[in-house]
């Protein structure tokens, strides 16, 4: 084989222009192909993050009062709800809630470890609920423990109240105590007092899933709160296993049956996690399918330049070929001969190609913020354009291999 | 004998039917996907208010402590304090000014039976319809003596008049919002800038549906109703008295004639900040003042992924077009002795020419038509997509335009160098070869 190769390279010097072009597309092809797998890669992982919500059976109700009450007539109205749903045969637990994870943007608060610290040590998610909304959204509670119904405070929508405790996130507690003390400390989020932290629980996605939050992922705080709020509040429910269905049938029936004067709009005011996840992540699932359309048509179209021109250069060799084999090659040869000669066109295309690639990654990275990418993926994209390479060239050569040494004694 | 070109050229093209619809192909596929992400990006970065937009400017300052950790890397606060706002609305130094902060209302509709419902709304103060050029149905707006007073009036959007009263003047009417009656003052023909530029910073969807009510901003907040978005840089326990917490939730856009008004309203605000930081309320002296189309720049209105969608289609379409190049090329060099002939019997190196580009210009043509129904299929999925701006995702006459004009060059800078490389053929040696 290695002795072809100076004749292969002969007779590219003669189609200077045709194999500089495919080399050209194959590296302009390797850069984004590599560079979008790389992009699909990152909103997959994105779309995976869990929850720690039991997603199979929590669904979240948007409830807006209808009628002019005061605070102590909503908190009173929260608590019957709240009595009404529990009490309902397909319902495991319900909590009021000032917002759910992958809600898609809410509450935060940055977090210091002083009053007067004037850089936060970092940023929290904040979720205001019930003693009820550990086992609503089926978090794990992994050291301490939950709230006493006695420690839930009452907010109204005016106010801010800083309870006395928390229960924060494995992450949040790690990113705050890294030597893995944090229960029965204390931190501040924004107010003049401070939280002990009183339980920890393994996951809770905060509720943005934009870039902003990606920094602080996976740190999220619960306070004690109800909310008295005039506009309204979440109540989040969690159905016993496999009745999710007959649960948000009869929650809202429940709901209504208590007072009417409610606001639980038809398409949003009632979705199970299911929606509440496709529409957190819509915009990262619909770049990750149309960075793969992408990828799959531009594979398709320098695969079907290779076969085009490589055909016509069997077609224009036609007669070389016929010599050839008049003067001893085998069938063998001629197909390795037009294996070879693709292996060093993309060879040359896929150095290109490599460096085409990083730079184009580096352009994300400043202009867009992305990532640095992992040499996998550049692996990643030089096999799959040698496999295409080689498996676009077959066809053209094997027609090639088939020219009969007769071909030389005939003219064109 | 352009027609004879023409001729030649179908011929050819019809010699090998694969390899013309691959090219076509190729190049439609190329075309289809940078016309689509460029209709989203033009359609996401217009000019909400092109006749206006020149002398809409949005000043900016910063009440924040100087070790404030809350207004980082430069960047001055979106929104302003009651205070402030209140203090460059009354100083009367632009031609109009108007303060806002957007919020929730709760509509109850006077029909019996019906259920309330909650809609977006505007608080804001008299100048808001002058300035934004929004046009009025019915009444007019309200005037500076109703925001001083508190009148219980608002201004309703087209939609939410005939929602609520059958699309009759309602003049005169009361609306109940949020428990309490509104007269109605003003009813706005349909108003809908793309993007929302006034609601940036204030916590609202960025494109959409217009806002259904705009209320006098002393009257809404005198019944508690609270802005979206609310930025403290101290801790607050009580927001019922946002006028005087230290919090900012007010965006303040002022109109300015010409290039000398811009400049003297610039050195007020940088004169009024000196002024506060010697009163000691203020501890920095930055200031902005970006015309409405710099502000957009500013907040990002346009998402990432949009522009990156525009680069990628048209690093898509450069490997198409890349592609045919290699294609033209190979079948021009098939047709040496074709053009062989040609050039023997008299043809010269300029018809040749002409005749490979009128080739490769059909191939664009046709990748363009093409490449025009995968824009429009592209359009189509789009229009399907959540986004906020899904539905405004139309292709117009331009960017049919400039379909056309992408396709004819796509193909002419592909046909330019086997054009030019048949052109140089000399044609001794291949009539020699025949």
């Amino acid at each position: 084989m290695s002795l072809q190769i100076k004749p292969i390279l002969a007779a590219l010097r003669r189609h200077k222009a045709g194999t500089l072009l495919i080399a050209l597309q194959i590296a302009l092809t390797l850069a984004i192909v590599c560079n979008a797998l790389f992009i699909i890669h990152d909103r997959l992982a994105h779309i995976g993050e869990a929850s720690g919500v039991d997603e199979a059976s929590v669904f979240v109700i948007h409830n807006q009062w209808g009628g002019d009450q005061s605070e102590q007539e909503i908190d009173a109205q929260v608590r019957a709800d709240m009595a009404a749903l529990r009490q309902l045969p397909s319902v495991r637990d319900a909590a009021p809630a000032s917002g759910y994870p992958l809600q898609g943007g809410g509450w935060d608060n940055f977090i210091t470890m002083t009053p007067d610290q004037v850089k936060p040590t970092t940023d929290s998610a904040v979720y205001g609920g019930d003693e009820h909304l550990i086992d609503s959204l089926g978090l794990q509670l992994v050291a301490g423990r939950n709230f006493r119904p006695d420690e839930v405070a009452t907010m109204g929508d005016q106010q801010m109240v800083i309870p006395p405790v928390v229960i924060v996130t494995r992450a949040l507690a790690d990113r705050l105590f890294p030597d893995g003390s944090a229960l029965g400390k204390s931190f501040y989020a924004m107010g003049a007092t401070p939280s002990t932290i009183i339980g920890i629980v393994q996951t809770m996605h905060r509720q943005g899933t934009s870039t902003w939050d990606r920094p602080y992922a996976g740190q999220a705080l619960i306070w004690p709160l109800r909310r008295a709020d005039t506009r309204g509040l979440y109540y989040v429910v969690r159905a016993k296993p496999g009745e999710l269905a007959e649960a948000m049938r009869e929650a809202p029936r429940a709901l209504y049956a208590q007072t009417r004067m409610r606001i639980i709009a038809g398409k949003d005011g009632i979705q199970d996690y299911a929606r509440i996840r496709q529409r957190a992540y819509d915009r990262d699932r619909g770049m990750a399918i149309l960075m793969g359309v992408i990828c799959t048509v531009l594979l398709a179209i320098t695969a079907a330049g290779i076969v085009g021109l490589t055909s016509f250069w069997v077609g224009q060799r036609r007669k070389q070929i016929g010599v050839r084999r008049a003067l001893g090659a085998r069938q063998r040869d001629i197909l390795g001969y037009f294996l070879t000669e693709n292996l060093l066109i993309t060879g040359g295309g896929v150095l290109l190609g490599l460096v085409l690639a990083v730079g184009m990654n580096l352009w994300l990275i400043v202009r867009f913020a992305s990532q640095p990418m992992p040499i996998a993926y550049l692996g990643v994209g030089v096999l799959l354009l040698v496999l295409l390479g080689q498996g676009a060239v077959l066809a053209p050569a094997l027609k090639a291999s088939r020219v009969p040494p007769v071909e030389a004694t005939r003219s064109v | 004998m352009l027609v004879y070109y023409l001729d030649l050229a179908v011929r050819s093209l019809k010699r090998n039917r694969v390899l013309t619809t691959l090219m076509v192909l190729a190049l439609a596929l190329g075309i289809g996907a940078s016309i689509t992400t460029l209709t989203v990006l033009r359609l996401l970065s217009g000019d909400p208010l092109p006749q206006k937009s020149a002398r809409l400017f949005y000043p900016q300052l910063d009440p924040s402590p100087k070790d404030s950790a809350i207004t980082s890397k430069g960047r001055l606060p979106a929104t302003m304090g009651y205070v402030d706002a209140m203090n460059l609305l009354h100083a009367h130094r632009a031609t109009r000014q108007a303060v806002m902060a957007l919020t929730r209302a709760k509509i109850m509709p006077p029909q019996a039976h019906a259920h309330p419902f909650f809609s977006d709304g505007v608080m804001t103060t008299a100048d808001f319809f002058s300035m934004f050029d929004a046009g009025f149905q019915y009444g007019s707006g309200w005037t500076a003596a109703d925001d001083e007073s508190g009148a219980q009036v608002v201004v309703i959007a087209g939609f939410l008049n005939d929602k609520l009263f059958d699309g009759a003047d309602s003049v005169g009417r009361m609306v109940r919002l949020n428990d309490h009656d509104f007269r109605v003052v003003g009813v706005l023909k349909p108003w809908a800038p793309q993007p929302r530029f006034y609601t940036l910073g204030l916590g609202g969807d960025h494109y959409g549906d217009g806002d259904a009510v705009f209320l006098p901003l002393k009257a809404a907040r005198a019944l508690k109703m609270g802005p979206q978005d609310t930025e403290c840089y101290q801790a607050v326990d009580d927001f019922s008295h946002l006028e005087s917490a230290p919090c900012q939730w007010l965006g303040l856009w002022v109109e300015l004639d010409d290039a000398s008004a811009v400049a003297a309203y610039r050195r007020f605000l940088d004169g009024y900040v000196r002024e506060q930081v010697a009163l000691g309320r203020f501890q920095r002296t930055d200031t902005s003042l970006l015309d409405l189309m710099g502000w957009l720049r500013d907040q990002h209105v346009v998402p990432d992924d949009v522009r990156l969608q525009v680069y990628l289609a048209f690093g898509f379409l450069l490997i198409c077009v890349v592609n045919t190049v290699g294609l033209l090329l190979a079948k021009c060099l098939r047709r040496s002795q074709e053009i062989g002939v040609r050039r023997a019997l008299g043809a010269t190196r300029r018809e040749i020419f002409v005749q490979f580009m009128v080739e490769a210009s059909i191939v664009g043509l046709a990748g363009g038509v093409l490449g025009l129904a995968f824009a429009e299929l592209g359009l189509f999925g789009i229009r399907h997509q959540p986004a906020q701006y899904a539905h405004l995702a139309h292709l117009d006459l331009a960017m049919f335009a400039l379909t056309f004009l992408v396709a004819l060059v796509a193909s002419l800078v592909a046909g330019l160098l086997p054009a030019w490389r048949a052109c140089l053929l000399a044609p001794a040696p291949q009539l020699k070869a025949m």
